[in-house]
C-alpha cells in the first residue's frame, strides 16, 4: 500500500490522528471534570453572585 | 446586538453551546471529504505517493502560524483592553497551537527522509517552525510556573507578542535565505503552482483543520470559562468555612 514509502505516510496519518484524538479527549474530559467540580459545589449552595440574574 | 457583546463570558458559553455541534461536524465532514479526495488525487510526478503527506503537513504548518497569529490578537486583547475573554482565548490556544507545530515538524519529517534522505537540516524555515513549536512551549510553561493567573496572563500576552515576529519568518523564509524547503506553492503573487488535481484537496483539507482547530479553541476555551468560575466558587466556599 502507498508503495515503497508506505510507511512514512501511514506513520504520518496515524501518529496525527492519535495526537488530535488526544488532544480532543484531553479537552473533553478536562470539560466534564471542571462542570462536575461546579455542580457539587452548587448542590452545596455555594453560587456566584450573578447566579441569580437573568444572564447567568 | 452588537459583535463586542458576544465578548461577554456567559453569553459566549450560550452562543458556543448552539455552534459547538455544528462547528465539530461540520470540520469533521470537511475533512472526511478533503481525506477522500485527497487520497484519490494522482501520485506527484516527482514526490509518488508521498504526496498524500502534503494533505496534512501543509495545513499543520498554516495552522500553527495561524493558531500564533490568534494568540498575538489575544495578546493585545489582554494588555490593551485587559479583557477577561482575550485571557481565556490566549490560554486556550496554546496547547492547540503547540499540537499543530509539532505534527507539522513530525510529517515534514517523515516527509523529508524519502525526499531529501534526512529527516532534518537546519535550514530557515525548519528552524524558524521549531522555534515556534518552543514558543507555544514556552508560553505553557510560563503560564504554570507564575501562580497569580492575571500575572500569568499578562507576562504571557507580553511573550506572545514578542514572539509573534517569528511568524512571519516562518513565512518568508524560504523567500530571504537559500533553504532547502521549497518556496511557497500555494500563496503567491502568480499564483498556485500546483495542478488543481492536487490543489483542491488541499484546500478542503485545510478548511477541515481550520475549523477543527476553531472548534478545539472554542470547546478549550468553555472550559478555561467553568475553571474560572470554580476557582471564584472554591474561593467563596472556603471564605464560608472559615467564618463559619
Amino acid at each position: 500500500m502507498f508503495g515503497e514509502h508506505g510507511f512514512f505516510i501511514i506513520a504520518c496519518y496515524g501518529v496525527s490522528a492519535l495526537a488530535l484524538g488526544a488532544l480532543a479527549l484531553w479537552i473533553v474530559a478536562d470539560g466534564r471534570l471542571v462542570r462536575r467540580r461546579l455542580e457539587e459545589l452548587e448542590a452545596r449552595g455555594v453560587r456566584r453572585r450573578s447566579a441569580g440574574r437573568a444572564d447567568a | 446586538m452588537a459583535l463586542m457583546d458576544f465578548a461577554n463570558p456567559t453569553r459566549f458559553l450560550a452562543l458556543s453551546g448552539r455552534v459547538l455541534p455544528w462547528l465539530t461536524g461540520l470540520a469533521l465532514a470537511t475533512l472526511a471529504l478533503g481525506f477522500f479526495l485527497a487520497f484519490r488525487a494522482p501520485e506527484d510526478y516527482q514526490q509518488g505517493e508521498t504526496v498524500r503527506i502534503m494533505y496534512i503537513h501543509v495545513p499543520f504548518a498554516w495552522l500553527a502560524m495561524f493558531g500564533y497569529s490568534l494568540l498575538a490578537a489575544s495578546a493585545l486583547g489582554i494588555l490593551v483592553w485587559r479583557h477577561p475573554l482575550a485571557d481565556v482565548a490566549h490560554k486556550a490556544m496554546a496547547p492547540i497551537g503547540a499540537v499543530f507545530a509539532f505534527l507539522c515538524l513530525f510529517t515534514g519529517s517523515l516527509w523529508g527522509r524519502p525526499m531529501w534522505g534526512t529527516y532534518w537540516v537546519w535550514d530557515a524555515r525548519l528552524t524558524s517552525m521549531l522555534v515556534l513549536l518552543l514558543l507555544y512551549l514556552g508560553l505553557l510553561a510560563l503560564r504554570s510556573a507564575i501562580e497569580d493567573p492575571n500575572q500569568a496572563g499578562r507576562a504571557a500576552a507580553v511573550l506572545s507578542l514578542v514572539g509573534f515576529v517569528n511568524v512571519p519568518i516562518v513565512k518568508f523564509s524560504v523567500d530571504w535565505w537559500n533553504t532547502l524547503h521549497q518556496p511557497a506553492s500555494v500563496f503567491r503573487m502568480d499564483g498556485p503552482t500546483i495542478h488543481s488535481s492536487l490543489l483542491w484537496p488541499l484546500m478542503i483539507c485545510a478548511v477541515g483543520f481550520t475549523l477543527l482547530m476553531l472548534a478545539l479553541h472554542m470547546a478549550a476555551m468553555r472550559n478555561e470559562i467553568y475553571r474560572r468560575r470554580l476557582r471564584v466558587l472554591e474561593a467563596r466556599a472556603a471564605a464560608e468555612a472559615a467564618y463559619a
